[in-house]
């Protein structure tokens, strides 16, 4: 069972392997044991196959939005339909998707095992926060049902509150309770990791991953409940007419912009910070090497939380706020660049120190990295004031955010389900077709936001559902990027699925990877360890795992 | 619900950890201890209370923002609410707040008779200062302080005389400043509001604590439910005692 040189990938002889007999899947029968469960590894699950559902209803309206822009003329959808869709697209991808991602899946199934702990400190929390996903995602697809939403995601004062008459009351209350979901998990990550740690698990011993999904549940707790209470008052003022926002009344609508985005620019932190965490473990997996400036990364992380709460303006430069005031947040918000490009800087030296295997989550990371860099550079373009007033509001910044959130986000989140799908199923997916579809995604994801930078750049708005003819190529060539992504999407929700009953016996530690979810069994125990293990090396020591003897390793029979 | 079945096979049949002390029925299978156990959930609590302190931080946000830009109308608005009830209910508050501190000590104690009838005095204090609420409420009712369409700023733009000297009430308002006071009892309604229901919550764990401390299931050296309400309890009362000088006093203030 040796490693090629070009690949470490280290599967048991698969004439005799089987999966271990009792592990977590099989704990205990049936949907109720499922849905009354308190192992976070199967809430991870249950998120898992929640998140999917609502990503596919997602980009569903993704495409027929597409669709719609293929040619100049308003032909597929009036335009208020329009307008609802791009409105739950927004919704049900930040809310449903982005935010839980990879914390309330991959962190809760892997981050208790990262520090040696049995489960979270509050499981009936973690599950209650499932719960409330669901309670709110259901809110939000009645909104749908009922009509739609046309405010965009922002919900925005006072079209929201006094000019549409859609289902913003639905729609908020719906967003506002998995704002819970997501408070709760931050919650349950910040005490478990401050208290949950086993003995020698020391702060500079920790997984890089634990160390962002710590910051960014710093962030989901400090900015989510500053977007629920402006929810609140949103409805409040909708349904029975008090006047916070309202300027008839003396309210401002400027100050509903500076509550939400002080929630939602770090949002876009707790959506990106989790995939940060990913890459940092999958690239030091596959160069074989501890990442670069261990410490540089992990307080980069909290910088980055930090900085965060200091640059919500930039998203009102052209909404009235002074031109002083402007300038602050400008140069602020150049400042959030520099912790992410340290974490770029120093993954990029890892690898180029490390020896590089290139195995399906490392081709996902590098797609992170190459689609990272240009939407967090483009993201200082819109940063500088001049610049911003130019491109704000138009496919620029539809190209931008879809740079890092999906191009970003979504590969972290890919990279990251390849990575630790063994561990969770205790099988592989067939090699050949994941690579596909990580070259799939690239390039389809390529092909439908470049376009983009360049329509904005040639000043076509966003949100509007008819453009003149001389922008119709760009367009084109958009929609059929993203017929190509929906293939990239597609793929490995049926591989993956056949990979559960088909795929090839993985064992314990197919990548042979130092972190103590792979010292386990897979899939693991429910209650992860046999013995509390104690901790007595750092973290990504690959010399310690080489002296470290097969029977060492901790499974039941 | 814990997975009880497969963590029971694991332990040592007598239920005693490797600490060589007996655990008592709540200690949970993932924690190492129950000094873990106690510290996470204290923790955890506090937390929380971090994202309500950020929860009603917008609220106050709005508040100091809008009371510097609307100073005059602010002014005028509070003096439409009653000191006296508001400083009674701020009383009724603090002695509920005082009862839920001796009902953690009866509950540190092991006295379980005592510990129940304090929570039940705080349930009382709570319940009363909720009632005065609603009578404040009805007054502003009455009087169209309601922001929207019934809303009256006539009495701020005419203010009423004293009958015995014929002088003004209160300074008079311009039209538009006038319309301000709407901001004013908008988060008036708001803040109280929310303050309200979290007392109404609070009244509602009580109501769950009540009968289990009758069962003795918090004195018999498992305190952590009453210690982390009567964080919560308290946290209710502070806020509280920052809303009554911001939404009562603000005339005390030279302005
Ligand atoms: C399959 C690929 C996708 C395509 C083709 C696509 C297409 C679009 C388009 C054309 C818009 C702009 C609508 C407008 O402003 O006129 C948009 C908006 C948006 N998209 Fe996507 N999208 C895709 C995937 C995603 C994913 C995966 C996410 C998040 C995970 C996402 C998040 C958003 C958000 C937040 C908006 C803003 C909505 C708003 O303006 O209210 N998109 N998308
Ligand atoms: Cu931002």
């Amino acid at each position: 069972m040796s490693a090629t040189s070009s690949t470490i990938v280290n599967l048991p002889d698969q004439t005799t392997a089987t999966l271990p007999k009792r592990n977590y899947i099989n704990a205990e029968d049936g949907m109720l044991s499922w849905l009354l469960t308190g192992d976070h590894k199967r809430i991870a699950i249950l998120y898992l196959i929640s998140i999917t559902f609502f990503f596919f209803i997602g980009g569903a309206f993704a495409g027929l939005i597409r669709l719609e822009l293929l040619t100049p003329q308003p032909d597929l959808v009036a335009s208020d339909t329009y307008n609802k869709l791009f409105s739950m697209h927004g919704i049900v991808m930040i809310f449903l998707f982005l935010v839980p991602s990879v914390p309330a899946t991959i962190g809760n199934f892997v981050l208790p095992i990262m520090i040696g702990a049995k489960d979270l400190a509050f499981p009936k929390i973690n599950l209650l926060s499932w719960y409330l996903y669901w309670i709110g995602g259901l809110f939000t697809l009645a909104a749908l049902v009922l009509g739609g939403v046309d405010t965009g995601w922002t919900f925005t004062t006072p079209l929201s509150t006094h000019y549409l008459n859609t289902h913003v009351v639905t729609a908020g209350l719906g967003v506002f309770i998995i704002g819970f979901s997501s408070i709760f998990t931050g919650l349950n990550f910040i005490v478990t990791i401050h208290r949950m740690r086993a003995p020698g698990m020391t702060w500079f011993r920790l997984p890089l991953f634990v160390w962002s999904n710590y910051a960014a549940s710093i962030l989901m707790v400090l900015g989510t409940p500053v977007l629920a209470i402006t929810l609140v008052l949103v409805v409040l003022e909708r349904t029975i007419g008090i006047g916070v926002f309202d300027p008839t009344k003396g309210g401002d609508p400027l100050l509903f912009q500076h509550l939400f985005w002080f929630y939602s620019h770090p949002a876009v932190y707790i959506m990106i910070l989790p995939g940060m965490g990913v890459i940092s473990e999958v690239i030091s997996t596959f160069s074989r090497k501890r990442v670069f400036g261990y410490t540089a990364v992990a307080f980069s992380s909290v910088a980055i939380a930090l900085f965060a709460f200091f640059v919500w303006a930039h998203h009102m430069f052209i909404m009235g706020v002074s031109n002083y005031s402007a300038l602050v947040f400008s140069l602020l918000t150049m400042l959030v660049a520099v912790p992410s490009a340290i974490k770029v800087f120093n993954w990029s030296f890892t690898m180029q120190k490390g020896s590089v295997t290139f195995e399906t989550p490392m081709l996902y990371a590098f797609g992170f990295l190459g689609l990272f860099t240009i939407g967090g550079m483009t993201g200082v373009f819109l940063g500088s004031l001049g610049m911003d007033i130019h491109l704000t509001e138009t496919y620029f910044i539809v190209a931008h955010f879809h740079f890092v959130m999906v191009g970003g986000m979504l590969m972290a989140f890919l990279a990251g389900i390849h990575f630790w799908w063994p561990k969770m199923t205790g099988r592989m997916y067939p090699e050949s077709l994941s690579k596909l579809a990580a070259v799939t995604t690239f390039i389809g994801f390529n092909l439908t936001f470049l376009p983009q930078f360049v329509l904005g750049y040639l000043g076509m708005p966003r949100r509007y559902h008819a453009y003149p003819p001389e922008f119709q190529v760009l367009n084109v060539l958009s929609t059929a990027g993203a017929t190509v992504l929906g293939v990239g999407y597609l793929l490995p929700l049926l591989y993956l699925g056949w990979s559960l009953k088909y795929g090839a016996i993985a064992g314990n530690n197919p990548w042979q990877a130092t972190g103590l979810e792979w010292q386990i069994q897979s899939p693991p125990l429910t209650e992860n360890f046999i013995e509390t293990p104690v901790v007595d090396y750092e973290a990504y020591d690959y010399e310690w795992l080489a002296n470290k003897t097969q029977n060492e390793v901790t499974t039941v029979g | 619900m814990d997975n009880a079945t497969t963590v029971v096979a694991m332990q040592p049949p007598a239920a005693v950890d490797e600490h060589e002390h007996v655990s008592l029925p709540q200690h949970r299978h993932h924690f190492e201890t129950e000094e873990q156990q106690r510290e996470a959930g204290t923790f955890g609590m506090w937390l929380f209370l971090l994202t309500e302190i950020m929860f009603f931080g917008g609220l106050f946000f709005s508040y100091l923002l809008y009371r510097n830009w609307y100073n005059p109308a602010f002014v005028a608005a509070s003096n439409q609410l009653s000191i006296p009830l508001g400083t009674a209910n701020t009383a009724v508050l603090i002695t509920s707040g005082f009862f839920m501190a001796l009902a953690v000590w009866a509950a540190e104690m092991k006295k379980k008779s005592l510990l129940v009838l304090f929570l039940v005095l705080t349930t009382l204090f709570g319940v009363v200062f909720l009632g005065v609420k609603y009578f404040e409420y009805k007054e502003k009712w009455e009087k169209h302080h309601i922001p929207g369409e019934h809303f009256d700023i006539s009495e701020f733009v005419n203010p009423p005389r004293d009958v015995k000297t014929g002088k003004l009430v209160e300074e008079p308002l311009p039209p538009d400043m006038a319309q301000k006071t709407q901001v004013f009892f908008s988060l008036y309604f708001a803040m109280t509001g929310m303050h309200a229901l979290h007392m109404i919550i609070g009244v509602g764990l009580l109501l769950w604590l009540i009968p289990r401390s009758q069962r003795g299931d918090f004195t018999a050296g498992y305190v952590a439910p009453i210690e982390n309400f009567a964080l919560y309890w308290h946290f209710v009362d502070i806020v509280w005692i920052f809303l009554f000088p911001l939404l009562y006093l603000i005339n005390r203030h030279p302005v």
